[in-house]
Protein backbone atom coordinates (compact mmCIF):
# COMPACT_ATOMS: atom_id res chain seq x y z
CA UNK A 1 0.00 0.00 0.00
CA UNK A 2 1.37 3.14 -0.86
CA UNK A 3 2.01 6.04 1.94
CA UNK A 4 -0.70 8.32 1.00
CA UNK A 5 -3.48 6.03 0.94
CA UNK A 6 -2.66 4.31 3.83
CA UNK A 7 -3.10 7.98 5.13
CA UNK A 8 -6.69 8.69 3.46
CA UNK A 9 -7.94 5.49 4.49
CA UNK A 10 -6.68 6.28 8.62
CA UNK A 11 -8.37 9.61 7.53
CA UNK A 12 -11.75 7.73 6.51
CA UNK A 13 -11.56 5.91 10.09
CA UNK A 14 -11.12 8.72 11.80
CA UNK A 15 -14.01 10.83 10.39
CA UNK A 16 -15.75 7.45 10.41
CA UNK A 17 -15.48 6.93 14.04
CA UNK A 18 -15.65 10.97 14.64
CA UNK A 19 -19.46 10.39 13.20
CA UNK A 20 -19.99 6.93 15.49
CA UNK A 21 -19.40 8.65 19.24
CA UNK A 22 -21.41 11.65 18.14
CA UNK A 23 -24.25 9.06 16.88
CA UNK A 24 -23.47 7.24 19.92
CA UNK A 25 -24.51 10.16 21.94
CA UNK A 26 -27.56 10.04 21.34
CA UNK A 27 -28.71 7.19 22.01
CA UNK A 28 -30.08 6.20 25.36
CA UNK A 29 -27.50 4.33 26.97
CA UNK A 30 -27.26 5.73 30.40
CA UNK A 31 -24.57 5.07 32.24
CA UNK A 32 -22.34 3.02 29.18
CA UNK A 33 -22.16 5.75 27.44
CA UNK A 34 -18.85 7.07 28.39
CA UNK A 35 -17.52 3.88 28.19
CA UNK A 36 -18.18 3.82 24.51
CA UNK A 37 -16.95 7.25 24.27
CA UNK A 38 -13.78 6.80 25.62
CA UNK A 39 -13.64 3.51 23.95
CA UNK A 40 -13.63 5.58 20.30
CA UNK A 41 -11.71 8.02 21.48
CA UNK A 42 -9.15 5.22 22.51
CA UNK A 43 -9.64 3.98 19.02
CA UNK A 44 -9.03 7.27 17.65
CA UNK A 45 -6.10 8.42 19.51
CA UNK A 46 -4.55 4.29 18.63
CA UNK A 47 -5.13 5.12 14.47
CA UNK A 48 -3.20 8.91 15.35
CA UNK A 49 -0.35 7.34 17.54
CA UNK A 50 0.70 4.25 14.85
CA UNK A 51 -0.21 6.08 12.11
CA UNK A 52 0.36 9.83 11.73
CA UNK A 53 2.87 9.19 14.73
CA UNK A 54 4.72 6.73 13.24
CA UNK A 55 4.83 4.53 16.17
CA UNK A 56 4.13 1.49 13.73
CA UNK A 57 7.97 2.61 12.41
CA UNK A 58 9.79 3.18 16.15
CA UNK A 59 11.61 0.78 18.46
CA UNK A 60 10.51 -0.39 21.50
CA UNK A 61 12.31 2.65 23.35
CA UNK A 62 10.17 5.26 21.43
CA UNK A 63 7.27 3.77 21.52
CA UNK A 64 7.55 3.42 25.65
CA UNK A 65 8.63 6.74 25.39
CA UNK A 66 5.14 7.79 23.61
CA UNK A 67 3.30 5.77 26.01
CA UNK A 68 4.81 6.40 29.17
CA UNK A 69 2.36 9.77 30.08
CA UNK A 70 -0.56 7.85 29.12
CA UNK A 71 0.64 4.85 31.32
CA UNK A 72 0.72 7.14 34.29
CA UNK A 73 -1.90 9.01 33.54
CA UNK A 74 -4.06 6.34 33.62
CA UNK A 75 -2.70 5.42 36.75
CA UNK A 76 -4.03 8.56 38.53
CA UNK A 77 -7.11 8.50 36.95
CA UNK A 78 -7.66 4.92 38.02
CA UNK A 79 -6.39 5.23 41.53
CA UNK A 80 -8.59 8.79 42.02
CA UNK A 81 -12.09 6.48 41.00
CA UNK A 82 -11.16 3.95 43.13
CA UNK A 83 -11.02 6.80 46.07
CA UNK A 84 -13.97 9.20 45.40
CA UNK A 85 -16.36 5.44 44.37
CA UNK A 86 -15.72 3.76 47.36
CA UNK A 87 -15.90 6.45 50.00
CA UNK B 1 22.38 18.53 3.21
CA UNK B 2 23.05 15.41 5.23
CA UNK B 3 26.49 17.07 6.04
CA UNK B 4 24.81 19.94 7.35
CA UNK B 5 21.86 18.37 9.47
CA UNK B 6 24.20 16.45 11.78
CA UNK B 7 24.82 17.93 14.53
CA UNK B 8 27.69 17.87 17.52
CA UNK B 9 27.71 15.26 19.61
CA UNK B 10 26.52 12.99 17.15
CA UNK B 11 28.60 11.20 14.36
CA UNK B 12 25.22 9.58 12.57
CA UNK B 13 22.18 10.22 11.53
CA UNK B 14 20.34 7.64 12.77
CA UNK B 15 21.61 8.31 15.76
CA UNK B 16 20.39 11.83 16.18
CA UNK B 17 17.32 11.14 14.74
CA UNK B 18 16.33 8.75 17.44
CA UNK B 19 17.97 11.30 20.41
CA UNK B 20 15.35 13.45 18.52
CA UNK B 21 12.61 11.84 18.69
CA UNK B 22 13.07 10.38 22.16
CA UNK B 23 13.60 13.80 23.49
CA UNK B 24 10.46 14.75 21.80
CA UNK B 25 8.37 12.04 22.57
CA UNK B 26 9.05 12.54 26.72
CA UNK B 27 7.99 16.39 26.14
CA UNK B 28 4.94 14.92 24.96
CA UNK B 29 4.77 12.81 27.60
CA UNK B 30 4.79 15.95 30.16
CA UNK B 31 1.92 17.49 28.01
CA UNK B 32 -0.28 14.43 28.49
CA UNK B 33 0.12 14.91 32.44
CA UNK B 34 -0.36 18.70 32.01
CA UNK B 35 -3.91 18.15 30.44
CA UNK B 36 -4.04 15.27 32.40
CA UNK B 37 -4.76 17.16 35.42
CA UNK B 38 -7.81 18.90 33.91
CA UNK B 39 -9.06 15.37 32.68
CA UNK B 40 -8.89 14.39 36.34
CA UNK B 41 -10.53 17.44 37.40
CA UNK B 42 -13.84 16.51 34.92
CA UNK B 43 -13.59 13.15 36.00
CA UNK B 44 -13.93 14.11 39.75
CA UNK B 45 -16.81 16.78 38.64
CA UNK B 46 -18.24 14.08 36.61
CA UNK B 47 -18.25 11.32 39.87
CA UNK B 48 -19.35 13.50 42.59
CA UNK B 49 -22.08 15.72 40.20
CA UNK B 50 -22.84 12.88 37.57
CA UNK B 51 -26.97 15.26 37.05
CA UNK B 52 -25.04 18.56 37.05
CA UNK B 53 -22.17 17.24 34.40
CA UNK B 54 -24.43 15.71 32.43
CA UNK B 55 -27.05 19.03 32.21
CA UNK B 56 -23.94 21.16 31.35
CA UNK B 57 -22.79 19.09 29.14
CA UNK B 58 -26.04 19.37 27.02
CA UNK B 59 -26.07 22.68 26.79
CA UNK B 60 -22.42 22.77 24.66
CA UNK B 61 -22.65 23.51 21.15
CA UNK B 62 -21.36 19.79 20.21
CA UNK B 63 -21.78 21.01 16.16
CA UNK B 64 -20.01 22.85 16.54
CA UNK B 65 -17.08 20.98 18.70
CA UNK B 66 -17.62 17.88 16.10
CA UNK B 67 -16.81 20.41 13.00
CA UNK B 68 -13.52 21.35 14.88
CA UNK B 69 -12.76 17.61 15.37
CA UNK B 70 -13.02 16.94 11.83
CA UNK B 71 -11.05 19.95 11.24
CA UNK B 72 -8.04 19.41 13.31
CA UNK B 73 -8.22 15.20 12.36
CA UNK B 74 -8.01 16.68 8.80
CA UNK B 75 -5.02 18.93 9.45
CA UNK B 76 -3.28 16.32 11.12
CA UNK B 77 -3.53 13.91 8.54
CA UNK B 78 -2.23 16.82 6.01
CA UNK B 79 0.88 16.91 8.31
CA UNK B 80 1.32 13.49 8.06
CA UNK B 81 1.28 13.82 4.27
CA UNK B 82 3.98 16.39 4.13
CA UNK B 83 5.88 14.76 6.08
CA UNK B 84 5.63 11.50 3.74
CA UNK B 85 6.18 14.17 0.35
CA UNK B 86 9.11 16.18 2.45
CA UNK B 87 10.92 12.46 2.97
CA UNK B 88 10.04 11.15 -0.78
CA UNK B 89 12.34 14.46 -1.65
CA UNK B 90 8.80 16.69 -3.10
CA UNK B 91 9.26 19.65 -0.93
CA UNK B 92 6.81 22.22 -3.18
CA UNK B 93 3.81 19.41 -2.51
CA UNK B 94 5.25 19.39 1.43
CA UNK B 95 5.20 22.86 0.86
CA UNK B 96 1.41 22.96 0.00
CA UNK B 97 -0.17 20.49 2.67
CA UNK B 98 1.72 22.40 5.28
CA UNK B 99 -0.16 25.66 3.98
CA UNK B 100 -3.54 23.68 3.56
CA UNK B 101 -2.80 22.38 7.47
CA UNK B 102 -2.17 25.82 8.87
CA UNK B 103 -4.71 26.66 6.81
CA UNK B 104 -7.43 24.29 8.70
CA UNK B 105 -5.68 25.11 12.46
CA UNK B 106 -6.75 28.75 11.77
CA UNK B 107 -10.21 27.54 10.92
CA UNK B 108 -10.09 25.80 14.40
CA UNK B 109 -8.87 29.03 15.96
CA UNK B 110 -11.78 30.62 13.92
CA UNK B 111 -13.89 28.24 15.37
CA UNK B 112 -13.56 28.19 18.95
CA UNK B 113 -13.54 31.81 19.14
CA UNK B 114 -17.34 32.10 17.61
CA UNK B 115 -18.16 29.08 20.04
CA UNK B 116 -16.83 31.52 22.79
CA UNK B 117 -18.82 34.52 21.45
CA UNK B 118 -21.94 32.32 21.54
CA UNK B 119 -21.27 31.24 25.30
CA UNK B 120 -20.76 35.00 26.19
CA UNK B 121 -23.83 35.84 24.84
CA UNK B 122 -25.86 32.94 26.40
CA UNK B 123 -24.57 34.56 29.60
CA UNK B 124 -22.62 30.71 30.27
CA UNK B 125 -19.25 32.52 30.67
CA UNK B 126 -18.56 32.32 34.91
CA UNK B 127 -17.55 35.89 36.49
CA UNK B 128 -17.65 37.81 33.55
CA UNK B 129 -21.35 37.09 31.59
CA UNK B 130 -22.96 34.42 34.12
CA UNK B 131 -26.43 35.24 34.16
CA UNK B 132 -27.80 32.00 32.62
CA UNK B 133 -25.12 29.65 34.87
CA UNK B 134 -27.48 27.61 37.38
CA UNK B 135 -25.58 27.09 40.61
CA UNK B 136 -21.90 25.67 41.42
CA UNK B 137 -21.63 22.38 39.62
CA UNK B 138 -22.62 23.92 35.99
CA UNK B 139 -20.08 26.98 37.03
CA UNK B 140 -17.22 24.62 37.72
CA UNK B 141 -18.15 22.51 34.65
CA UNK B 142 -18.00 25.79 32.27
CA UNK B 143 -14.79 27.01 34.20
CA UNK B 144 -12.98 23.66 33.42
CA UNK B 145 -14.17 23.86 29.62
CA UNK B 146 -12.57 27.73 29.43
CA UNK B 147 -9.88 26.47 31.23
CA UNK B 148 -9.26 22.86 29.26
CA UNK B 149 -9.97 24.41 25.94
CA UNK B 150 -8.02 28.13 26.40
CA UNK B 151 -4.84 25.63 27.01
CA UNK B 152 -5.22 23.77 24.75
CA UNK B 153 -6.19 26.61 22.02
CA UNK B 154 -2.30 28.31 23.33
CA UNK B 155 -1.57 24.84 22.01
CA UNK B 156 -2.86 24.80 18.93
CA UNK B 157 -1.05 28.68 18.73
CA UNK B 158 2.11 27.36 19.36
CA UNK B 159 1.98 24.28 16.70
CA UNK B 160 0.81 26.99 14.16
CA UNK B 161 3.81 29.13 14.84
CA UNK B 162 6.16 25.88 14.52
CA UNK B 163 4.30 24.74 11.50
CA UNK B 164 4.16 28.25 9.73
CA UNK B 165 8.64 28.07 10.54
CA UNK B 166 8.41 24.88 8.26
CA UNK B 167 7.41 27.22 5.24
CA UNK B 168 8.40 30.74 6.52
CA UNK B 169 10.79 32.51 5.27
CA UNK B 170 12.78 29.92 3.42
CA UNK B 171 10.92 26.34 3.60
CA UNK B 172 14.40 24.88 4.39
CA UNK B 173 13.09 22.82 7.06
CA UNK B 174 10.21 20.57 3.94
CA UNK B 175 13.71 20.33 1.65
CA UNK B 176 15.67 18.00 4.77
CA UNK B 177 15.14 14.63 2.98
CA UNK B 178 15.64 13.25 6.77
CA UNK B 179 13.01 15.59 7.82
CA UNK B 180 14.23 15.54 11.30
CA UNK B 181 13.15 18.69 12.60
CA UNK B 182 9.47 18.68 10.46
CA UNK B 183 9.41 15.09 12.14
CA UNK B 184 9.11 17.00 15.55
CA UNK B 185 6.99 19.65 14.60
CA UNK B 186 4.51 17.04 13.04
CA UNK B 187 4.46 14.96 16.30
CA UNK B 188 3.53 18.04 18.52
CA UNK B 189 0.74 19.03 16.26
CA UNK B 190 -0.48 15.48 16.17
CA UNK B 191 -0.81 15.64 20.07
CA UNK B 192 -2.84 18.80 19.97
CA UNK B 193 -5.01 16.59 18.03
CA UNK B 194 -4.58 13.62 20.11
CA UNK B 195 -5.55 16.25 23.78
CA UNK B 196 -8.56 16.96 21.27
CA UNK B 197 -9.98 13.62 20.59
CA UNK B 198 -10.31 13.32 24.54
CA UNK B 199 -11.65 16.55 25.10
CA UNK B 200 -14.25 16.41 22.59
CA UNK B 201 -16.06 13.90 24.23
CA UNK B 202 -15.66 14.84 27.89
CA UNK B 203 -17.28 18.56 27.66
CA UNK B 204 -19.65 18.10 24.82
CA UNK B 205 -20.81 14.44 24.34
CA UNK B 206 -21.58 13.60 28.51
CA UNK B 207 -25.54 13.10 28.22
Amino acid sequence: MTASLRLVLVWAALMGLLALTIGASFLPLGPVLPVISYAIAAAKAGLVLWFFMELREEGGLARLAGMAGFIWLAFLLTLLAADLTTR
Amino acid sequence: MSERALHDPFTRLDRQREADRLGMLLFLGSEVMLFGGLFAAAMVLRLQHSHDYIAASKEMHYWLGGINTAVLLTSSALVAGALEATRAGRARLSGWLLGFAIALGLAFLAIKGTEYAIEWREGVVPRFSDAKLHGGPHELFMVLYFCATGLHALHVTGGLTLLGMMIWPKGAARAEREATTLGNVALYWHLVDLIWIFLYPTLYLAR
